[in-house]
């Protein structure tokens, strides 16, 4: 291992390098008053990089001894009951959990794009109400972070879907648990309102800040189980010139969100929109972003009209096959499509 | 937020000098570098870096409330429940009480169906004394087209409320309350914007409405493909002023032809849809909205005006409160009036389509009693 990787500031690996101090093995016996020396650099520094490089180095060391544990690392068998452990949080579409394979999987980052007024935004609701859903009724009983960079939140549409939540339970209640007539459903809609914290986010440094403090956040929030980014696009779609810039920019977010979703557990759920792309002699719509874009998220599920349905369709996914199902957008929220329960008209 | 200074958030002094130096002045320009970039130019570790970044994230990040908190918060602080009612009442049940505040609202349709009598309703409305209704405030009209009609605005009043309209002087006061800016070019209108910033605050504007967005857009850039890009800052810029003024901001929109339908599949649809011939490939008046895909994305509530056989229609084509809904509706000299308070639930591709055949005048003047 080179004395380049270590996590130093320029100047002084430069130093380094240039005292002949190459390979950390090199580092491993040097008393800090002798580096100081030969370095020209302050004590304290130095014992600051023997520190960093004692890190370093004591991987390596416990690679040798036990060659198949590498520090952090974990077998896939212990990763498939872990996997096995973690949750899912229901769409309330029955037909979409199927085909997701029980609802949105938790520790994984989740992009939900489509044309404007499919639903995403309803999509959003409805995840961070169903975080909430107590676990003797199969949810998470988990609370939920909204990031709002388009000021389409609509509080009045989250109280009703809510409402419709907490009618389902009670409904649940009553079919299956007449043996348990005191047991009633403690939750209010008004609960699953003051469980949910909304950022809401005016510029893409705002947008950036937001997604760095999310882990000290969420370190204080503990039961915090899905963050709801909508939308990831906004910002980063208006009044950007320097395109590279965008890209590294939207590449560390995504490294961000994924460690925030493996080291709390939680899901994250990133809304896109979608952009006209030519391609072979026609326009086609694909979602916002680019190419370099698609790669960064674990899941990819494209919300789009078939007829006269909508329909979500998993376009990515590491261990789910590709398919489509049909949903619905109701008043109570997101439900399955109209041709199987029909819905009670509005007005 | 973005733009708070580095040396004024409470560093290290060690820390916050070194980014001074390097002529890192603002959040926004800390934030826009990776933390390895930052190492390279700061030259410092690692872990300095990533202290600083999560102390300069913390101070720029908003502070958060929970959903409870802003439901509360919107029924104390805002009349009417932050909604201006349009006056059709099943438009306005399906809206939730009417055009909400602090989001944008887009009115979209070919010439001549109504949407500039719809804007001058609904400015009329919100100019009104709350005992009418309305919301007893100033309004701004930005009028790109030179559609701007006083006359009428004053007859839809005197028809709708005459009781009000005969008291003296209340024509002239309510038309009064009524600021119109008629901007010649993109740039202008840029400017007026920047300038009634302040102006909405101090003025008590109760509604902006800009009639239209498109206008501006389609005389400058002829060429279709950079249509979405100049109007990239608007977006942010409308959408920011609505939030945070907590006023409705309406705009509206005009069509184009659109030749073909191609666009509006996925390459992962295409497949499915050549061996489904059944699908009407191509339409004769395909009409599209004139602002691209990232407009659309932008709007919270979008309306479609449009005529099928002679018959208006205005549908609630977006919104996150209300199912897809239909209302045949008629432009009297009273103003824009829903023939039916039932309306028609859509549902598929029709919600999106902007239909523009069989009408006549904007006013129809033999409907009215």
């Amino acid at each position: 291992m080179e004395v380049r990787s270590l996590p130093i500031s320029a100047s002084q690996s430069a130093k380094l390098i240039s005292a002949g101090y190459t390979s950390l093995s090199s580092l491993s016996s040097v008393l800090p008053s002798h580096l100081a020396q030969e370095l020209g650099i302050s004590e304290n520094e130095a014992i600051g990089i023997l520190k960093v490089a004692s890190q370093r180095g004591g991987v390596e060391i416990t690679n040798q001894t036990h060659p198949t544990i590498v520090n952090g690392a974990q077998t896939a068998w212990d990763m498939l009951h872990e996997e096995e452990s973690c949750g899912h949080i229901t769409t309330s579409c029955a037909d979409l959990d199927d085909i997701l394979g029980g609802g949105i999987s938790c520790k994984e980052v989740t992009e939900i794009g489509g044309v404007p007024g499919i639903g995403k935004t309803q999509f959003g609701i409805q995840l961070a109400v169903n975080v909430q859903i107590p676990s003797k009724y199969g949810g998470l009983e988990g609370k939920a972070v909204y990031i709002d960079t388009e000021g389409s939140f609509m509080v009045e549409r989250v109280s009703q879907i809510a409402e419709a939540c907490v009618k389902d339970m009670q409904e649940y209640d009553s079919f299956l648990r007449k043996d348990l007539p005191a047991d009633q459903v403690k939750l209010q809609p008004y609960d699953f309102l003051a469980n949910i914290f909304y950022f809401r986010i005016c510029s893409y440094t705002e947008q950036i800040a937001v997604i760095n403090y999310l882990e000290k956040f969420i370190s204080e929030h503990k039961d915090v189980k899905v963050v709801i980014v909508d939308s990831i696009t906004f910002h980063f779609r208006q009044d950007f010139e320097d395109m590279a810039l965008r890209t590294r920019l939207l590449g560390g977010m995504a490294l961000k969100l994924m460690k925030l979703a493996k080291k709390f557990s939680l899901a994250v759920i990133l809304l896109n929109q979608v952009t006209s792309k030519y391609s072979g002699g026609s326009f086609q719509l694909t979602l916002a972003l680019g190419d370099s874009w698609s790669h960064a998220c674990t899941n990819r599920i494209i919300l789009y009209w078939n007829g006269n349905e909508r329909y979500a369709y998993i376009d990515k996914s590491p261990s789910i096959r590709s398919a489509s199902a049909p949903y619905a957008v109701t008043g109570r929220g997101i439900r399955n499509s109209a041709s199987k329960c029909k819905r009670v008209k509005m007005m | 937020m973005a733009n708070k200074l580095i040396s004024q958030m409470g560093l290290p002094n060690s820390i916050a000098n070194v980014f001074a130096a390097r002529n890192i002045l603002t959040a926004k320009d800390a934030l826009s570098l990776t933390e390895f970039e930052l190492m390279e130019l700061l030259d410092v570790g690692l872990a300095e870096v990533t202290t600083a970044i999560t102390h300069i994230s913390e101070i720029v990040c908003p502070p958060h409330q929970t959903a409870l908190l802003l439901l509360e918060q919107g029924r104390k602080n805002e009349y009417l429940g932050g909604h201006l009612p349009t006056r059709l009442n099943g438009l306005d049940s399906a809206l939730c009480g009417g055009i909400p505040f602090g989001v944008v609202t887009e009115l979209v349709g070919p010439a001549g169906i109504g949407k500039t009598q719809f804007c001058l309703k609904l400015s009329l409305l919100a100019s009104l004394p709350l005992s009418y209704g309305g919301l007893d405030g100033h309004v701004v009209y930005i009028d790109t087209e030179s559609k701007f009609s006083s006359r009428r605005m004053i007859e839809i009043g005197v028809n709708s409320f005459p009781e009000l309209f005969q008291i003296e002087g209340m024509a002239q006061k309510m038309a009064g309350r009524i600021l119109v800016l008629q901007p010649a070019s993109l740039t202008e209108f840029s400017e007026s914007l920047e300038k009634i910033k302040a102006f909405l605050l101090q003025h008590h504007v109760k509604l902006l409405v800009i009639d239209s967005m498109a206008a501006l857009v389609s005389g400058e850039c002829g060429q279709g493909h950079y249509r979405q890009h100049p109007l990239g800052w608007h977006i942010a810029f409308i959408k920011s002023l609505a939030e945070f003024s907590r006023i409705p901001v309406v705009v509206t929109n005009q069509v184009r032809c659109h030749s073909g339908d191609e666009s509006f599949q996925y390459s992962f649809q295409v497949q499915s849809i050549s061996e489904n011939q059944e699908y009407p490939t191509t339409f004769d008046s395909h009409l599209v909205a004139a602002l691209g895909i990232s407009w659309a994305h932008a709007v919270s509530i979008r309306l479609v005006l449009e005529s099928r056989s002679g018959q208006r229609f205005i549908k609630l084509a977006k919104s996150s409160v209300s199912p897809p809904v239909a209302f045949p509706f008629t432009i009297t000299t009273s103003g824009i009036t829903l023939l039916d308070d039932y309306g028609v639930e859509m549902s598929g591709p029709e919600i999106n389509t902007i239909c523009g055949q069989g009408q006549s005048g904007v006013i129809n003047f033999d409907n009215d009693t």
